[in-house]
C-alpha cells in the first residue's frame, strides 16, 4: 500500500531521474506467482515409492555388471553379527535405479570442457558421468581380476575380493582407463552408503533395517519434547511413506 | 533483437533475502517494483511440505535445493599463475537457487557484527601499530559504524523472530547473554531455543574453563511469533532437517516465512521467475543504469528498463554481473588498482567431532540449524593478538544442527570405511557423537580476487566468475590456536576421542568437503572509491542509480555467520534510499 509520503517521493524520483515512458500498472504479484505449476498437488508428494523387490531385474547394468555390483555390495557392507548386508537390504537395486535419474548423466554438474587433470583439492575434473564411471570402472576391475586371478571380481573368494577393494582404495591397483580410487570412493562406496541408509522408497534399506541397526528414527522429524534430554529416544523409525519399523 | 518490456521504477536482480527486503521496503513507498529471479518459484507448501522435503537422498545427496551447476558455476585456482578449473560439483560452498535463494537452505545462525570489525584496519593499527598488518593484507575500514547499523540489525531480528538472549542492552550487561556483545537497543524477539545435548555439554565445559558461553542467536523460532509485517512463524520442533532443507514447520526465518506473504499483497510489486539476468545496461555516459537484460524461460533475451537497479543475487552472481556489465574498474592484482573483484575473502571453519562413551546420548538426529551455545572469548580482538602473530578470530560453538546417516556418520580417526569393522563403528557411535567448531574470520589479500574466466562459460554463453583464493599465512596460525582451544573444550566435555578437520600450515584450500557458504568481498563497501565499489549506502560509486546488496560488499570475511549483517545492510540501504535518494536521486556520498 502506498502512503501519501511515498507517492510524493515516487513522483519526485521519476521526474528527476532519467526520462522514461509513463508507467503502466504491472501485473499484480499474485497473478505471476500462482502459476499452474504451483497448483499441482503432486508437487508436494515425495518421489515415487519403489521398495526393494525380491525378483528385481536391473534396467541399466548388464548381467556381468550386476554380478559385480552384488559382489561388491556384499563385501562393502557384509552380513555379520552387527546387522544386515547391503545385498539383503536391496542396495544393488538402489544403485541400478539411480542410473535412471538425471544425476547419472551428470545433469547436476558442470560438465563442459576443457578437462584437465589436477590436484585433488579441485574436486571432480573428469568428463565421465556416473553411468560411464560404473560401466568403465566395473570393466577395468574385472579385467584386472582376470589378469591376476583368472576370474572376474564376482567369482573371487571373499578374502580376495576384500584385498582387491583395499588395493583400489589405496591406489595400488590402477587402470589406464580411469581413476579407480575415484570410482571406488566417489561413486561405488558413496552410492552403497546412500542405498543402505536412504529412505526405503528408493529401493534399498529394506524395512528400514539399516536405521534400526543404528537406532535412527528416520523421518519422524519431531523432537521438541526430547531434545533437552540426553537419553535414548524410545520410538522406532518411520519412513517417508509412513511405514513404521 | 531483444523484446523490450514496459519500464518499472525499480528492478531487483535476485529474489532471496536481500531481494525480498529491498522489494518490500521500496514497494511500500508506492514505487513499481519488479523482481527477477533466475530460478523457479518456491513456497513452504508445496515445496517443503512434510514428508517430501525431509529426504536425505534428494536434498543432501543430490543437492535438491542448490544451484544446478550445469547451468552456471565458478572456476577456482589457488594463485594467479595457476590455471583455474571449474567447480563441477557442490563441495566447499552451497549456492542456493529459486525464490528465497540461500535463505531457504541456510541454518539460521543470526549474528550481528562486532563494532571493531567495521573499522578493523584502524583498530589494529591503534592497538598494535601499522607494522602488525602484513604487507600483502589489504585490510580496510568499512566506512560505516555499528551505531548506524544497530536499528537495522534490530529490525532484521524482529522480522526473523530471532531466538536469543541479550547480553548488553544499551550498555546494561545482562546475565545469561554474551558479555562481549555490542549494545543492543532491544532484547531478542524470542527467548533462546532449548539446548540439545551437545550445546548443554559445551556450555557446562566452557563455563568451567572460565569462558563465557551464551545461547547462539537463531532464526529458528522458539515460540509462535508474528513479525512486524504480520507474517507468522511456528515453534521449531528440532526435526533435524535444517541446513540443506526447506523448513516443514514455518519455523526457520526465510523470505517465504517472514516477508513474501506481506509483499505479495502489494499491487505495485511483481515477480518474474526463470529470468536469468545477463547484464546491467547503462546509457552512453556509462554513469546511469537504464535497466537490465535477461533471458526468459524460453531462452529469449528481454530488456527490462528501470529507473533504479538493485543487485540482490547471491554473492557470486552480483560480482559477476558487475564485471560482465563493465561497471567500475576491474581489480588488477599486479598494480593493485581497480576495485571490482578486490577484497575477495572466504571463511575458515575448524570442525572436530567428539566421540562419547555409550552412556552419553547426544542423539545427533535431533537438532536445529541455529541452536547452540557459543563463546566469543576469542572473537575479533577480544583477546591480545600481540604475542600470537595473527589478525582475527572467531566464534567457538557447540551446535547440534541435526544429522542423518546419508549425510555421513562421523567415526573416530582410524576407523574402517567399509566392511564389518565399519558397521561395528557406526553402530557404536551414531547416537554418541557431537561436534564443536571454530568459525574464523578471513582477511583480504592482494593476491585473492575475482575476475572473469577466460576459458569457461555458462549455459548462456557468459564467462564464468573466476576465484583466485588460497589460505594465507594468517589462516593456519589462527587455526592452530583455535585447534588447541577445540581440543581443550572437547576434553572438558568428556569426549573419549576427538578428531576432525583443523587447518594446518601448508594446507591449501580444499574445494571438496563442505566448509562454508560464507563467501564475501569483491564489491567492497567503503569511504574511498579507490578501494571500494559501493559507498556506505551500497550505492555504486560509478552508477548512482545502481545499488549492490549482499556479502560481496564485505571488505573482509567476518567470523560470524553473515546473514544478520547482510540483512541489516539491506534494511539500512533501503531506509536511506527512502529517506534521501528518492527525494534527490544522485550520488549520496561525494567522493
Amino acid at each position: 500500500m502506498a502512503t501519501d509520503d511515498g507517492k510524493t517521493s515516487r513522483r519526485d524520483f521519476l521526474t528527476s531521474s532519467i526520462a522514461l515512458a509513463p508507467l503502466a500498472a504491472l501485473v499484480p504479484a499474485s497473478a505471476v506467482v500462482q502459476s499452474a505449476e504451483a497448483d499441482d498437488p503432486n508437487r508436494s508428494a515425495p518421489a515415487p515409492e519403489h521398495p526393494t523387490q525380491p525378483d528385481y531385474r536391473p534396467a541399466f547394468f548388464t548381467p556381468d555388471e550386476w554380478a559385480f555390483i552384488n559382489a561388491a555390495c556384499a563385501r562393502l557392507i557384509p552380513a555379520d553379527e552387527h546387522g544386515p548386508s547391503a545385498v539383503e537390504l536391496g542396495v544393488p537395486q538402489y544403485i541400478d535405479r539411480q542410473m535412471g535419474t538425471p544425476w547419472a548423466d551428470g545433469a547436476i554438474w558442470y560438465m563442459q570442457g576443457p578437462f584437465f587433470e589436477s590436484t585433488p583439492e579441485f574436486g571432480y575434473q573428469s568428463q565421465l558421468t556416473p553411468k560411464q564411471q560404473y560401466r568403465l570402472g566395473i570393466k577395468a576391475i574385472d579385467e584386472l581380476c582376470r589378469q591376476h586371478q583368472n576370474n572376474p571380481f564376482a567369482a573371487l573368494a571373499a578374502a580376495q575380493q576384500d584385498s582387491v577393494l583395499q588395493q583400489i582404495q589405496k591406489g595400488s591397483l590402477t587402470s589406464a582407463e580411469l581413476s579407480l580410487t575415484t570410482f571406488f570412493s566417489d561413486f561405488l562406496l558413496k552410492n552403497v552408503m546412500e542405498g543402505y541408509f536412504g529412505d526405503p522408497m528408493y529401493g534399498g534399506n529394506k524395512d528400514m533395517a539399516a536405521w534400526k541397526m543404528i537406532r535412527y528414527p528416520g523421518v519422524r522429524a519431531d523432537y521438541l519434547e526430547w531434545v533437552g534430554e540426553a537419553k535414548p529416544y524410545p520410538y522406532g523409525p518411520v519412513s517417508i511413506y509412513g511405514k513404521r519399523g | 533483437m531483444a523484446t523490450i518490456n514496459k519500464p518499472v521504477d525499480v528492478v531487483i536482480v535476485g529474489f532471496g533475502w536481500t531481494g525480498a527486503i529491498m522489494a518490500i521496503e521500496l514497494a511500500k513507498t508506492g514505487l513499481n517494483v519488479l523482481a527477477l529471479e533466475r530460478g523457479g518459484d518456491a513456497a513452504t507448501v508445496p515445496n517443503w511440505a512434510y514428508p517430501k522435503v525431509v529426504d536425505e537422498i534428494a536434498q543432501s545427496a543430490r543437492n535438491g535445493l542448490l544451484q544446478n551447476l550445469s547451468k552456471s558455476t565458478v572456476t577456482i585456482r589457488h594463485s594467479k599463475n595457476d590455471r583455474a578449473l571449474p567447480y563441477r560439483q557442490i563441495g566447499s560452498f552451497k549456492p542456493g537457487t529459486g525464490v528465497g535463494g540461500a535463505g531457504i537452505h541456510w541454518s539460521g545462525v543470526h549474528s550481528r557484527v562486532m563494532p571493531q570489525e567495521l573499522r578493523l584496519k584502524s583498530h589494529i593499527t591503534e592497538r598494535y601499530g601499522k607494522h602488525f598488518i602484513p604487507g600483502d593484507m589489504t585490510l580496510q575500514d568499512w566506512g560505516i559504524s555499528f551505531e548506524e547499523l544497530e536499528p537495522h540489525f534490530d529490525r532484521f531480528e524482529a522480522v526473523c523472530g530471532t531466538s536469543g538472549k541479550a547480553g548488553n542492552i544499551q550498555g546494561r550487561m545482562l546475565e545469561g547473554g554474551n558479555p562481549f556483545e555490542a549494545p543492543r537497543s532491544h532484547e531478542f524477539p524470542l527467548p533462546p531455543l532449548t539446548d540439545p545435548p551437545t550445546s548443554a555439554l559445551f556450555a557446562k565445559a566452557t563455563r568451567e574453563l572460565g569462558y563465557h558461553p551464551y545461547p547462539l542467536p537463531a532464526a529458528n523460532a522458539s515460540r509462535p511469533y508474528t513479525n512486524p509485517y504480520g507474517c507468522q512463524l511456528g515453534p521449531c520442533n528440532f526435526c533435524g532437517f535444517c541446513s540443506d532443507y526447506g523448513c516443514i514447520n514455518y519455523s526457520k526465518a526465510t523470505p517465504q516465512t517472514t516477508i513474501l506473504p506481506a509483499l505479495y499483497r502489494l499491487p505495485n510489486f511483481a515477480l518474474r521467475t526463470n529470468a536469468h539476468v545477463l547484464k546491467v545496461n547503462t546509457d552512453s555516459t556509462g554513469k546511469v543504469a537504464t535497466g537490465v537484460t535477461y533471458v526468459d524461460a524460453e531462452g529469449r533475451e528481454v530488456e527490462q528498463p528501470a529507473s533504479m537497479v538493485i543487485l540482490a543475487a547471491f554473492h557470486l552472481h552480483n560480482v559477476r554481473l558487475m564485471l560482465s556489465s563493465g561497471i567500475g574498474k576491474p581489480y588488477n592484482p599486479d598494480t593493485g588498482e581497480g576495485t571490482v573483484g578486490r577484497n575477495f575473502c572466504y571463511q575458515l571453519i575448524d570442525s572436530v567431532n567428539l566421540f562419547f562413551d555409550q552412556s552419553v546420548y547426544i542423539n545427533q538426529f535431533m537438532g536445529a540449524g541455529g541452536v547452540g551455545q557459543a563463546i566469543e572469548d576469542f572473537y575479533g580482538d577480544n583477546f591480545d593478538h600481540g604475542p600470537l602473530g595473527f589478525i582475527g578470530g572467531g566464534v567457538i560453538w557447540g551446535r547440534q544442527t541435526g544429522n542423518g546417516p546419508v549425510r555421513g556418520i562421523p567415526l573416530p580417526k582410524g576407523s574402517p570405511t567399509w566392511g564389518s569393522g565399519w558397521k561395528a563403528a557406526v553402530k557404536e557411535n551414531f547416537l554418541h557423537t557431537g561436534r564443536i567448531e571454530a568459525q574464523l574470520s578471513n582477511m583480504a589479500y592482494r593476491g585473492c580476487f575475482l575476475d572473469l574466466d577466460p576459458t569457461y562459460r555458462d549455459a548462456y554463453g557468459t564467462p564464468l566468475l573466476r576465484m583466485t583464493l588460497n589460505w594465507q599465512d594468517n589462516d593456519p596460525r589462527m587455526s592452530e590456536f583455535f585447534g588447541e582451544r577445540l581440543s581443550q573444550i572437547g576434553n572438558a566435555m568428556g569426549a573419549k576421542s576427538i578428531s576432525g578437520r583443523v587447518l594446518k600450515r601448508g594446507d591449501n584450500w580444499d574445494t571438496r568437503p563442505y566448509q562454508s557458504t560464507h563467501i564475501n568481498g569483491g564489491t567492497a563497501m567503503g569511504a574511498d572509491p579507490k578501494t571500494s565499489v559501493v559507498n556506505k549506502y551500497l550505492q555504486s560509486w560509478d552508477v548512482s542509480n545502481l545499488f549492490v546488496q549482499g556479502a560481496n560488499v564485505f571488505t573482509h570475511g567476518i567470523g560470524y555467520n553473515p546473514t544478520g549483517l547482510i540483512g541489516a545492510l539491506a534494511y539500512w540501504s533501503a531506509a536511506n534510499i527512502r529517506s534521501t535518494y528518492l527525494k534527490n536521486p544522485g550520488p549520496m556520498v561525494h567522493a
